[in-house]
C-alpha cells in the first residue's frame, strides 16, 4: 500500500487536536475523583473545627453550594488560565506550591532521568548483543533485581550504608539549612542556582544531597531501560537489514554498532515518554524516603490532612504536565522516525 | 522460524486428549520445549513464587509468633528493636514485634492482594477490550481515549489517591487495597486485549467463522476470546510483580492495610526508615529482601514465559527429522 508521509508540521497539529479529548478527560475524572466522593472541600478539610455556620459561610463563599455542573465547568475554566486555587490548609497559592516544590521534583527526575537512560543502554546494549552468556544473565539478572527493589528500599540501604555506617552522604533535605539560607534561589532548581550565583560551596553541598536520591529513583527507572532495549536489540539483530548487511560482508563491528545498535535505540525516546509515569510514581516514594520537599512529599501530606483543593491542584499540574511531554515526546519521536506520522 | 511441518499422522497423540487439556497443553507446550537459559528462568522464578505461595499458606505454621504479637505467652513485653537472636532470628522492630514473623505473614498479605487485584483487572479489562476490539465503533474509541489518558498518568498517583477516598469510604482493608492497585491494571489489559483481539480478527479462521454464519458471541467466546487469553500468563505473572510493589509503595505512603489487620512489607519498611539513622538495619532489611526475592522470582517466571512463548523472541531447538524405517526392509 503507498503511504504517503505528512510533514512534521501536520503531524504537529494533529497530535495538538488528540491531545485536547485526552486532557478533558483526565480532568473529568479528577473533579469526580476530588470533588464528587468526598463531598465538598471545605467540610472535608475543616469539618468539625469550625461552627457549622462559619463552615456554611465559608461554603458559600467558595460556591461550594452551587450545581456541580457550574462547578465543574468553573473548574475546567480556571486551569486553563492555570489557576489552581489557594491551598484550605495553610493558604497557600497552589501555582506558589507547584513552582517551589515542583522545582525539587523537577531537579530529582531530571537527574534520575540521566542515570537511568546511561545504566540502561550501556547494559541493555551488552546483555542484547551477547544473548545467553555470563553478560546477558548478569546484566538482566542487575535489570531484574534493581527492578524488583522498591525505590524506598534501596532507599533505605543507602542510607544505611552511605549515611550511617559510612559518613559519607547527607540522608534528608536539598541542601543543608545554612547554605539554604545563604543560596539565593532564583529558579529554586538549587544546582543551577548556585552555579548562577557562583556559590561554589553551596553546589558542593546541593549535589551531596542530591546524589543518594537520584542514583537510587536512576538505578530503579534504569532496570527498565535495561529490559527494554536488551529485547530491541535481539529483535534488531534478527533483522533482515542486518542480515542483508552481514551478507554484504560488512564487518560484524560495523554491523552491531551502526544496523542493530542504532535502530535499537529509536524507540528509547518512545520509551522515556512512557517511563515518565513511573518516574513521577517512583518521586512520590523517592521523596517520602529522603525528605525531599517536593511535589509528592506535599500531594502525600496533603492529603493526610484532607486539603482535597491541594490534592486536586496538584493532580491537575501533574495531568497536564504528563499531557504536554507526552505531546512532546511523540513530536520528537515523529522528527527522528518519520514511519510514525500520520 | 517456524518448526519444520510434521505431518499429522506422526504427531503426539494429544491431538486426541479432550479438548480443555489439549487447551492448556498447548499454551504451555514452548515451555516444555524450551532449554537452556530461557528454561532455567522460568523454573527458578516458579520455584520462588512457588515457595512464597508455601509461605503464604503455612504462615501460622512457619512463623515464630503472631505477626501482632509484641509480648510472651506469660505477658512479658519483647525487647524493642533487639538485634536478631536465638528468640527473634531477624530481631524485634520498634512496636516490640517480631520482624521474621512480619515478614512471614506479609507474604499472605502480598498474595491474597495481588490475586484479588489481578482477578478485578481481569474481570474488567478483559471483557471490555474484547467487546471494544471486536466491535470497534464509537464505544471503542471513547474507551481508548479513557484508558489511554490512565495509562499516561502516573499510575501510583491513582492509586493513592483511591486507595485514600475507599479508606473513607470501606475502611483500609485487602479489599480497599485490591481495588485501588487494580484500577492502575485495568487499561493494561483492556490495551492488550483489545488490541490481540483486532489482529486476530483479520486471521483466515475468524473470517471463515463470520463467513459459515457463526454468532458474534460465538466468534468471539470461541475463537478470539481463546486465541487472546494465550497472552494472559505472561502478563498476568508481569503484572502480579508490579502489584506488589504497588502494594509496598501503598502500604510505605500510609495507605495501605490497616497495620492491625495483617502484616504488610511496605508498611514496615516506612518505620524502619526512621531506624536506619540509628543503625537498626535487620527492621527494614528483612522485608524488603522479601519484597525483592518475590518480585523477582515473579518478574523472571513472567519474562521467562515471554521468552520461549513469545514467538518475535523465541529460540527454538531445531527439531530433527527421523525418517521411519521403510517397512520393506522389516520383511524378512
Amino acid at each position: 500500500m503507498a503511504r504517503q508521509t505528512g510533514s512534521l508540521r501536520a503531524y504537529f497539529l494533529t497530535r495538538l487536536l488528540l491531545a485536547v479529548p485526552n486532557l478533558l478527560i483526565l480532568l473529568t475524572i479528577v473533579f469526580l475523583l476530588m470533588r464528587v466522593a468526598p463531598g465538598d472541600p471545605i467540610s472535608a478539610a475543616l469539618g468539625g473545627r469550625l461552627p457549622q455556620e462559619e463552615l456554611d459561610r465559608r461554603r458559600h463563599e467558595a460556591g461550594y453550594d452551587r450545581p456541580i455542573v457550574v462547578q465543574y465547568l468553573e473548574f475546567l475554566g480556571n486551569t486553563l488560565t492555570l489557576d489552581f486555587g489557594t491551598t484550605l490548609t495553610d493558604n497557600r497559592a497552589l501555582t506558589s506550591v507547584i513552582v517551589q516544590n515542583g522545582a525539587a521534583t523537577l531537579e530529582l527526575t531530571f537527574f534520575a532521568m540521566v542515570v537511568a537512560v546511561t545504566v540502561g543502554v550501556i547494559v541493555g546494549l551488552v546483555a542484547g548483543r551477547f544473548r545467553d552468556t555470563v553478560l546477558d544473565v548478569g546484566g538482566r539478572l542487575f535489570g531484574i533485581v534493581i527492578y524488583a527493589a522498591p525505590v524506598f528500599f534501596l532507599g533505605f540501604l543507602a542510607q544505611l550504608t552511605f549515611g550511617k555506617w559510612l559518613g559519607l552522604l547527607p540522608t534528608s533535605g536539598r541542601a543543608d539549612p545554612v547554605v539554604q539560607f545563604d543560596l539565593d534561589t532564583k529558579t529554586n532548581l538549587f544546582v543551577l542556582d548556585s552555579i548562577i550565583t557562583g556559590n561554589w560551596t553551596a553546589l558542593w553541598d546541593v549535589t551531596r544531597h542530591l546524589v543518594m536520591p537520584v542514583l537510587t529513583l536512576g538505578l530503579v527507572i534504569g532496570g527498565v531501560f535495561i529490559r527494554l532495549i536488551r529485547v530491541n536489540v535481539l529483535q534488531t539483530l534478527k533483522g533482515d537489514y542486518v542480515e542483508a548487511a552481514r551478507a554484504r560482508g560488512v564487518p560484524e563491528r560495523k554491523v552491531v554498532f551502526r544496523h542493530a545498535f542504532r535502530n535499537a535505540l529509536v524507540p528509547v525516546v518512545t520509551v522515556m515518554g512512557l517511563q515518565f509515569a513511573v518516574l513521577l510514581s517512583g518521586a512520590v516514594l523517592t521523596e517520602q524516603t529522603f525528605n525531599w520537599p517536593g511535589l509528592g512529599a506535599e500531594l502525600v501530606r496533603y492529603l493526610n490532612n484532607r486539603d482535597y483543593i491541594a490534592v486536586q491542584g496538584i493532580i491537575t499540574f501533574t495531568g497536564l504536565v504528563v499531557v504536554f511531554a507526552s505531546l512532546m515526546i511523540d513530536v520528537v519521536t515523529a522528527w527522528i522516525d518519520p514511519r510514525v506520522r500520520y | 522460524m517456524a518448526a519444520p511441518p510434521v505431518p499429522r499422522s506422526e504427531m503426539s497423540p494429544s491431538v486426541e486428549v479432550p479438548r480443555r487439556v489439549g487447551f492448556v497443553r498447548r499454551t504451555f507446550a514452548p515451555v516444555a520445549q524450551a532449554r537452556g537459559i530461557p528454561r532455567a528462568i522460568v523454573w527458578i522464578g516458579a520455584g520462588i513464587t512457588a515457595m512464597f505461595i508455601l509461605l503464604a499458606i503455612f504462615a501460622p505454621v512457619v512463623a515464630p509468633y503472631h505477626f501482632n504479637q509484641y509480648r510472651t505467652g506469660d505477658g512479658e513485653r519483647f525487647v524493642k528493636q533487639e538485634a536478631p537472636s536465638a528468640e527473634h532470628p531477624f530481631g524485634t522492630n520498634v512496636m516490640s514485634t517480631d520482624v521474621m514473623s512480619r515478614v512471614i505473614y506479609g507474604s499472605r498479605t502480598a498474595i491474597e492482594v495481588v490475586l484479588l487485584s489481578l482477578a478485578f483487572a481481569l474481570a474488567i479489562g478483559l471483557p471490555l477490550g474484547l467487546v471494544s476490539g471486536y466491535f470497534r465503533g464509537k464505544l471503542d474509541r471513547a474507551l481508548v481515549l479513557v484508558m489511554d489518558s490512565m495509562i499516561a498518568f502516573p499510575y501510583l498517583l491513582i492509586a493513592i489517591v483511591v486507595a485514600f477516598l475507599l479508606s473513607e469510604a470501606i475502611g483500609r482493608g485487602v479489599i480497599t487495597a485490591a481495588l485501588a492497585i487494580s484500577v492502575t491494571y485495568t487499561p493494561f489489559y483492556f490495551r492488550v486485549v483489545r488490541n490481540h483481539v483486532i489482529s486476530v480478527q483479520e486471521e483466515p479462521y475468524v473470517e471463515a467463522a463470520r463467513a459459515l454464519g457463526a454468532r458474534p458471541r460465538t466468534i468471539i467466546g470461541r475463537y478470539v476470546f481463546q486465541n487472546v487469553i494465550q497472552n494472559v500468563p505472561v502478563i498476568a505473572t508481569l503484572n502480579a510483580a508490579d502489584a506488589i510493589l504497588t502494594l509496598a509503595a501503598l502500604g510505605f505512603l500510609g495507605y495501605g492495610i490497616q497495620p492491625t489487620e495483617a502484616a504488610e512489607w511496605g508498611y514496615d519498611i516506612q518505620r524502619a526508615i526512621a531506624d536506619a539513622g540509628a543503625g537498626i538495619w535487620w527492621t527494614g532489611l528483612f522485608p524488603g529482601l522479601a519484597i525483592v526475592l518475590l518480585v523477582t522470582g515473579l518478574t523472571l517466571l513472567g519474562e521467562g514465559l515471554n521468552d520461549v512463548m513469545n514467538p518475535v523472541i523465541r529460540k527454538r531447538p531445531i527439531r530433527r527429522v527421523e525418517m521411519p524405517p521403510l517397512p520393506a526392509l522389516e520383511e524378512p
